[in-house]
């Protein structure tokens, strides 16, 4: 049980074995984690390189912009202006870390600690990941996904196959379910659905509702545009789930490709709601578990301070004026964020106790810390458990910046009393999909005409589309629409049409 | 938990979609492989090495949003307090730019292998027709793989179609299997009942009889491995370089000359499996040498290209049969040569030398910074083009930069369009 894992920076596949066990007992008994079983592979720096390229996954579709990725990062790599990642973790059942050989013995067990409990249990625990992806599953439908399109090339042409992808590409962002959808009921619950409510109305009948007056009657026209409307699907926000069910010309190969690309986009979409709590959850395990482990003298004081070392840089955040500023260092903030939780709910202080009632001096951190990381995203985690105190020690400040009302930019809140709340809601917003994606929806289509296709862009804050990559965006849907398409951008404030794009889809070969 | 070592697997994951990337952005990295190689040193020229491509074309387009009133919350708060207003920096957003948009750089660099570089930048060239009518004409015999035949040598049995047939055939006539008799052979050792036993035994005889009857293999099984002639190219060339090594020739002429002679070689090694280079240096006679004499050996004299032409002749006759070797030549001059020695020129390479050769270049070399228009054309250079109305294949061009050398060469062995091709075969 007890003893060095390890000594000096050597290791071999029984001391990953070690290292593995020790940091399971650590996550099981003392932090309470739930994971996938794990699977470790060891990579080299080129099979890195590939991973990047294909988005982290162990295997994708073949497709050049891949290879542009991999292009860039070999050659970023090559001079050293890039490091890679010490390592790359998959959300699959079970979940595959991947491992740099160059890594130290120390670097092995911090990542092991990262990924392999940290993440995972991430993946397999928070709401988003649960309802989004199917951990068991992606594997074999990237597998799936490969094998199609590799012969729909075969059948229908690299190029045919290529077009079609990369409109899809171009359209991923906007490929993706943001709400749960309905159940379909199938035909006997809807039977049974339309006879309770029949019933319900004849039980509940009374001639004098018919004397009430109603609004003016909706036209004919109104209704026929609503029923239109309705038998689409329409207002709908997902552009790929649209083109898959209801573009007119495209060939059922194309249909399953736009389809592939809709999945996986969705399959990465909660990855991108929960940056932070995910580095957070993960720098918080490693953080615990290389703590216990040295305490337990299972590490040499010099391999913990080479982990402190990697563990500083990782959650180093630069302030606004530092040339290295680029923005939040997800890993800091979710790392402070985790740490002033377990710091509530241990030793609170009376501003904790007013701001946080429910968890202030439990006393139990894990508990507490296990539940957010269920059922929380970066947007509500951060309205939720920023404290003043942590806006303090990061000495936030609200910037307002809005061209048309003034020459300079107002510095809206800082960390004082007045600001909190503001600052809090601001940096919840900036993690917020709602406000990081466009708004963009299908929201009719001219049936009884030129089969245009309409969409709106809500502008919110005046933020407007950039026209040369909107058109191109554009081409490549009018290309899978076969018939023109047209957007319009409007103010969500005033509903005025700021602006308006129509593009026409480039001559195709006659779909069959 | 599972520990795999992923570090021996096949490499090259990624191989496939960067060929494809560079198949897609073809003409561009043409481009740019072309625009590189102009100020690289010729011994780099093949290095391979980083080039940068605009990114028109290349980009992945999404939805974006930009500008409008911005908020944003920042770390490491100073000196400012609520209300204060901060000025404007020049350059408006300042240096922020979309996380994971690479479109915010307006050139895309990346790294080519080798061959890569190596292949686009030779990709649009081609030997010329004259090559490839000579190609198809000399020609010697190889052996290709053709299927199978029931005959041939004992060694070219191929032992998995014919034990796959052998195979077929006894299923085909049910031949009792070895495991069947054997089970029969148990079962009579443990039968007690005598009558059984023997009508079991008179079984075994007639299935013992039938594996006799229907051999494992039969001889109409065997199948043998195919092999058939067919014409092949000859993969060997020689590449003659001549030149000019009198005192008229300045040490950038022959750069240039080296230069062109290096770009050639490394197209012929691509294009032949073996390629051998004579060197044949002359002043007002002619020596094959070694390459660095050639290229730096001093030497002084007059100048008579014929010598050179027939030192070339006499080592095509002695070791170059035409018949077994694609010929080519290049020659470098400055166009100086005696006016008596015309005719001699004219007729070794209408009669010995251009008949023999796919190719001959004449590569007029001059001092950089005088320009071809204003010199006045140089003894050989109009000989040469007399020549060349007359209807004989030669090839030439002027040289005076090490800049155009690229281009030269470029232009000497650009595929031609059908059209062309068709009325010049």
């Amino acid at each position: 049980m007890s003893g060095l894992l390890f000594e000096g920076a050597d290791w071999n596949f029984l001391t990953l074995q070690r290292i593995h066990d020790a940091c399971e007992t650590v996550a099981q008994k003392e932090l309470g984690l739930d994971t996938y079983p794990n699977q470790i592979e060891v990579i080299t720096a080129e099979q890195m390189l590939d991973a990047y390229s294909s988005v982290g996954m162990p295997l994708f579709y073949k497709h050049w912009s891949f290879g542009k990725h991999f292009a860039y990062h070999e050659a970023s790599y090559r001079k050293g202006l890039m490091g890679l990642a010490y390592e790359i973790v998959i959300n699959s059942s079970p979940c595959i870390s991947y491992l740099m050989e160059e890594n130290t013995a120390t670097m092995q067990t911090l990542v092991i600690a990262h990924a392999a409990f940290g993440h995972n249990h991430f993946f397999k625990n928070n709401y988003l990941f649960k309802q989004w992806t199917d951990a068991d599953g992606i594997l074999d439908y990237l597998d799936f996904a490969r094998g199609y399109i590799g012969q729909c090339e075969e059948r229908f042409g690299r190029m045919a196959v290529e077009h079609t992808l990369d409109a899809a590409h171009a359209l991923m962002s906007h490929g993706v379910d943001r709400y749960p959808g309905k159940k379909k009921l199938d035909f006997r619950e809807e039977e049974k659905r339309a006879g309770k409510r029949r019933l319900y109305e004849e039980e509940q009948f009374n001639d004098l509702w018919r004397t009430v007056p109603t609004g003016p009657a909706k036209t004919s026209a109104v209704l026929n545009v609503e029923r239109r409307r309705a038998l689409l699907g329409l207002p709908q926000e997902n552009l790929l789930y649209f083109l898959e069910k209801s573009a007119p010309r495209l060939a059922p190969w194309q249909r399953e490709l736009l389809r592939i690309v809709r999945h996986i986009a969705q399959y990465f979409y909660p990855q991108g709601q929960t940056k932070v709590m995910n580095e957070g959850t993960a720098t918080y395990v490693h953080y615990r578990i290389m703590n216990r482990l040295h305490q337990d003298g299972r590490l040499t004081d010099g391999n913990f301070l080479e982990f402190l070392q990697s563990h500083t840089n990782v959650v180093f955040q630069p302030e606004f004026d530092d040339p290295r500023f680029s923005g939040f260092n997800p890993y800091a903030l979710g790392f402070a964020m985790m740490q002033d939780i377990e710091r509530i709910v241990k030793d609170p202080t009376a501003e904790d106790r007013e701001w946080f009632p429910d968890i202030a001096g439990t006393g139990d951190e894990m508990a507490v810390l296990r539940d957010v990381w269920a059922n929380f995203r970066d947007e509500s985690f951060i309205s939720q458990f920023l404290s003043p105190a942590l806006i303090r020690q990061l000495r936030l400040f609200h910037l307002h910046d809005d061209p048309a009302e003034r020459a300079g930019i107002l510095v809206d809140a800082i960390h004082d009393e007045r600001g909190y709340r503001r600052i809090r809601r601001e940096l919840s917003k900036q993690y917020d999909v709602g406000y990081i994606d466009p708004n963009i929806e299908v929201v009719d289509v001219d049936l009884a005409g030129d089969r245009r296709l309409m969409l709106r862009h809500t502008v919110v804050k005046g933020a407007q589309l950039n026209e040369i990559d909107t058109k191109r965006v554009l081409q490549h849907l009018a290309d899978l629409w076969s018939y023109d398409v047209q957007l319009t951008e409007v103010d969500a404030a005033t509903d005025k049409v700021l602006k308006e794009y129509v593009l026409n889809p480039r001559i195709q070969p006659a779909a069959a | 938990m599972h520990i795999i070592d992923r570090r021996l697997n096949p490499g090259g994951k990624s191989l496939e979609n960067r060929q494809r990337f560079l198949r897609r952005a073809k003409a561009l990295v043409q481009g740019a492989v072309k625009k590189t190689s102009q100020d690289r040193d010729i011994k780099d020229v093949l290095e391979g090495g980083e080039v940068s491509i605009p990114l028109d074309g290349m980009d992945e387009p999404r939805f974006r949003r930009e500008g409008g009133t911005r908020d944003m919350v920042l770390p490491g708060n100073k000196k400012f307090i609520e209300g204060d207003i901060l000025p404007r920096s020049g350059d408006g957003s300042g240096r922020k730019s979309g996380p994971g948009q690479g479109d915010s750089e307006d050139a895309f660099r990346f790294v080519l292998s080798k061959e890569e570089f190596v292949n686009l930048f030779l990709d649009d060239l081609e030997l010329p027709d004259l090559a490839k009518r000579k190609f198809a004409e000399a020609e010697s015999e190889g052996l290709v793989r053709a299927g199978y035949s029931t005959s041939g040598s004992p060694a070219n049995i191929s032992i998995s179609r014919t034990v796959t047939r052998a195979m077929a055939r006894r299923v085909a006539l049910r031949r009792p299997r070895p495991e069947a008799i054997a089970e029969l052979e148990a079962q009579i050792t443990e039968e007690t009942d005598e009558e059984k036993k023997a009508a079991l035994l008179a079984e075994l005889e007639a299935l013992k009889a039938k594996a006799k009857r229907i051999p494992f293999i039969d001889p109409i099984d065997i199948r043998y491995r195919r092999f058939e002639a067919v014409p092949k190219p000859i993969a060997q060339a020689v590449m003659f370089c001549l030149m000019d090594v009198s005192g008229s020739m300045s040490e950038h002429m022959k750069d240039l000359a080296k230069r062109f002679y290096m770009l050639l070689y490394v197209f012929l090694t691509r294009r032949y499996r073996h390629v051998e280079i004579v060197f044949i240096r002359h002043t007002d006679r002619a020596e094959e040498v070694d390459e660095q004499t050639f290229f730096y050996g001093p030497a002084s004299g007059g100048t008579l290209v014929s010598s050179a032409l027939q030192c070339m002749h006499d080592i095509v006759r002695s070791r170059f049969r035409p018949s077994d070797w694609n010929i080519y030549a290049a020659q470098a001059s400055d166009g100086d040569n005696a006016t008596s020695d015309s005719e001699n020129v004219a007729r070794l390479l209408t009669d010995n030398i251009l008949p023999v050769s796919q190719f001959f270049a004449y590569l007029e070399v001059g001092e950089s910074g005088t320009y071809s228009f204003e010199m006045p054309d140089s003894a050989l250079w109009s000989l040469y083009e007399r020549l060349r109305a007359n209807g004989e294949p030669l090839s030439m061009r002027k040289v005076r930069d090490r800049s155009e050398i690229f281009p030269v060469f470029h232009d000497l062995f650009q595929r031609r369009g059908t059209t062309q091709e068709r009325a010049a075969s």
